[in-house]
């Protein structure tokens, strides 16, 4: 199976100066259906390598492939209709009602000068009860938890009709019932097909989803590879400069889990 | 679906909402030809009205249907015109700026215009002039807006509003200077009551050159009105999701800036209607630019019309339009924050 994304040694830097890049030398690839967790200390550059990605930001080095196709070549718009982006948490400045935003996610599929049909509409609801907020859609976005706008963020990037999803943290800020909740649509996405490039803060969520792991330290993938192999006590010891155990839990949990002490 | 029906503001569907809307106007645009010094009848109004296009005969005064065409169709005309113009330029400003607190002349439209028509009072102090000076200088003082905002490479939107404030208080400056050595008795007042905003001098003449380009304009805007959306949930967002935000940014500033250097070289500066009109539409249909567009062109135009008829009828002497849209606006605008469901 040939990759839906394909990275391949990319560098970004905000001067002409490639010693002060914000990582380098970046590289993975994302098959169907894959969820590749990226963890790694703040400001190491995570959210800068998944906006590349995205195509969001330009000014990067190195290649980055979408169904083989070189994406720097492809339009805005046809980036968008394969790659889903569900940034951090920002509110926006109006009141939009959470249906006019996960609509938004149908902008790729119409021209500039259209605005979305009674299918779009459709195509937006099935989105909004795959990620179970449907009751929410006349809520104005204001009023909404944490979690509740998150999950709006990623029903409007599934609206896009994706074949990729990028999420950048999506469940920091959330309390521990939110955080499984989005892990479990993040899941049930990966389920349907779509290929999963997510940043994350907890280790934890790694080993519950994660299909591959990698570790971003100083700017580099520091180590990549099956989640049992990547997070070890020594990876997470050198990259977060804490002392830390990584336990297999039995009692109905049965999985791996990061402990730490002060 | 019914999230589609069901929305925020007083809750009217949006359909419903722009015909009413479409009716307001109408009744206010007939209310406006007939007040003056002579009240004209509506019946009479509208057949005179009618004889443009149908033969009728004619049984009213010559002066009457002078009056009406040449006088007071026109000001209705620009009223209609200027009105609408401001509240899609504002509304879309809002969009494109992520912030409900900004209007159309934030990359300094009124700035430019307003060094335009001093000039203009300064050197020829004919209406043309004025009109043209002020066209001129306030697509001068965007576009320097515009050159100064590429020299930055990040944060494009911050780096617009702080390049209009620059050259807004650069051209400001400039026209204090003007109205310093100006002669006190006649051009230092001109100069003052231009920037009160007029639609006094607005002519048949005028319309035909200022209403092609406020209607493209808006035209333009209408038609990408449900993009602005998506720039309003901010630039990366709007590039996730496929959009050329550089290019519907620059065809935004163009258009809201045609739009407003057209509106304020006939009409003078008159603020408030770009802020507030977006505010009130937003009041009752929401935030969604695909009904909010609409709305806020036929509320804008209504209430300039109505605030203008009120300005030369109401009281002996005409008012400057500027003033009252404010002073009858604040009270209605406090109000209707009050009665309404904002989502804030």
């Amino acid at each position: 199976m040939t990759p839906l994304v394909e990275v391949q040694d990319i560098s970004f830097s905000y001067s002409s100066d490639k010693a002060h890049s914000i990582f380098r030398n970046v590289s993975f690839s994302i098959r169907q259906g894959d969820i590749f967790c990226i963890l790694g200390p703040n400001g190491t550059g995570k959210t800068t390598l998944l906006k590349c990605v995205a195509n969001v930001i330009q000014g990067w080095y190195g290649t980055i492939y979408f169904g083989g196709q070189n994406i720097s070549v492809m339009k805005t718009s046809e980036v968008a209709r394969g790659i889903g982006y569900v940034p951090q948490n920002q509110t926006p400045s109006f009141p939009f009602q959470v249906m006019d935003i996960v609509v938004m996610g149908r902008a790729p599929h119409l021209t500039v000068f259209s605005s979305p049909s009674k299918k779009d509409s459709e195509i937006a609801c099935e989105a909004m009860e795959m990620v179970g907020i449907l009751p929410l859609a006349e809520r104005p976005c204001t009023m909404l938890s944490g979690g509740e706008w998150q999950l709006t963020l990623i029903a409007r990037a599934l609206a896009q009709e994706p074949r990729v999803m990028i999420l950048d943290e999506p469940a920091s800020h959330l309390d521990l019932g939110n955080q499984m909740r989005i892990l479990r649509v993040v899941k049930s996405l990966a389920e349907s097909g779509i290929g999963i490039v997510m940043a994350t803060h907890f280790p934890d969520h790694a080993f519950l989803v994660a299909t591959e792991a990698a570790i971003m330290n100083h700017g580099i993938i520091a180590y990549k590879g099956p989640p049992d192999e990547v997070i070890t006590d020594s990876n997470m010891r050198e990259t977060y400069g804490v002392d830390v155990r990584v336990i297999q839990v039995g009692e109905g949990v049965d999985r791996k889990a990061c402990f730490t002490s002060l | 679906m019914s999230a589609q029906d069901k929305r925020l503001g007083i809750g009217i569907a949006p359909g419903k909402l722009i015909v009413f809307l479409a009716f307001v106007l109408g009744a206010v645009a007939v209310i406006a030809l007939m007040l003056g010094q002579s009240t004209i009848p509506a019946a009479t109004i509208v057949k005179i009205l009618a004889s443009q296009l149908f033969p009728i005969d004619r049984t009213w005064p010559q002066t009457l249907e002078s009056i009406v065409l040449d006088i007071r169709l026109p000001r209705l005309l620009a009223g209609i015109l200027v009105g609408a113009g401001l509240s899609i330029s504002g509304a879309a400003f809002q969009g494109l700026f992520r912030n409900p607190l900004v209007s159309p002349h934030i990359l300094g439209v009124s700035a430019g215009a307003g060094l335009g028509a001093a000039l203009a009072i300064l050197f020829f102090g004919n209406i043309l002039a004025i009109q043209l000076f002020s066209f001129i200088f306030s697509l001068i003082a965007v576009s320097m807006t515009y050159g100064l905002s590429r020299v930055y490479r990040t944060t494009p939107i911050l780096m617009l509003v702080l390049s209009g404030i620059i050259v807004g208080a650069l051209f400001s400056s400039c026209t204090s200077l003007l109205k310093y050595i100006a002669d006190p008795v006649n051009e230092m007042p001109s100069i003052v009551f231009w920037m009160l905003g007029s639609l006094n001098n607005a002519s048949n003449r005028d319309m035909i050159i200022v209403g092609p380009i406020i209607l493209i304009g808006i035209a333009v805007l209408f038609s990408i009105r449900w993009r602005i959306n998506l720039l309003a949930m901010g630039e990366e967002d709007a590039r996730a999701l496929g959009v050329n935000t550089g290019r519907i940014r620059l065809t935004i500033i163009i258009c809201a800036t045609m739009i407003s250097a057209a509106a304020v070289s006939v009409a003078g500066i008159i603020g408030w209607i770009g802020l507030v009109i977006p505010h009130i539409g937003r009041l009752l249909v929401g935030p969604d630019n695909k009904y909010l567009l609409p709305v806020v062109v036929l509320v804008g135009a209504s209430y300039l019309v109505a605030v203008d008829t009120l300005a030369r009828s109401a009281f002996a002497s005409e008012i400057p339009i500027g003033i009252l849209t404010a002073l009858v606006g604040a009270p209605i605008f406090a109000y209707l924050l009050r009665k309404t469901r904002s989502g804030w």
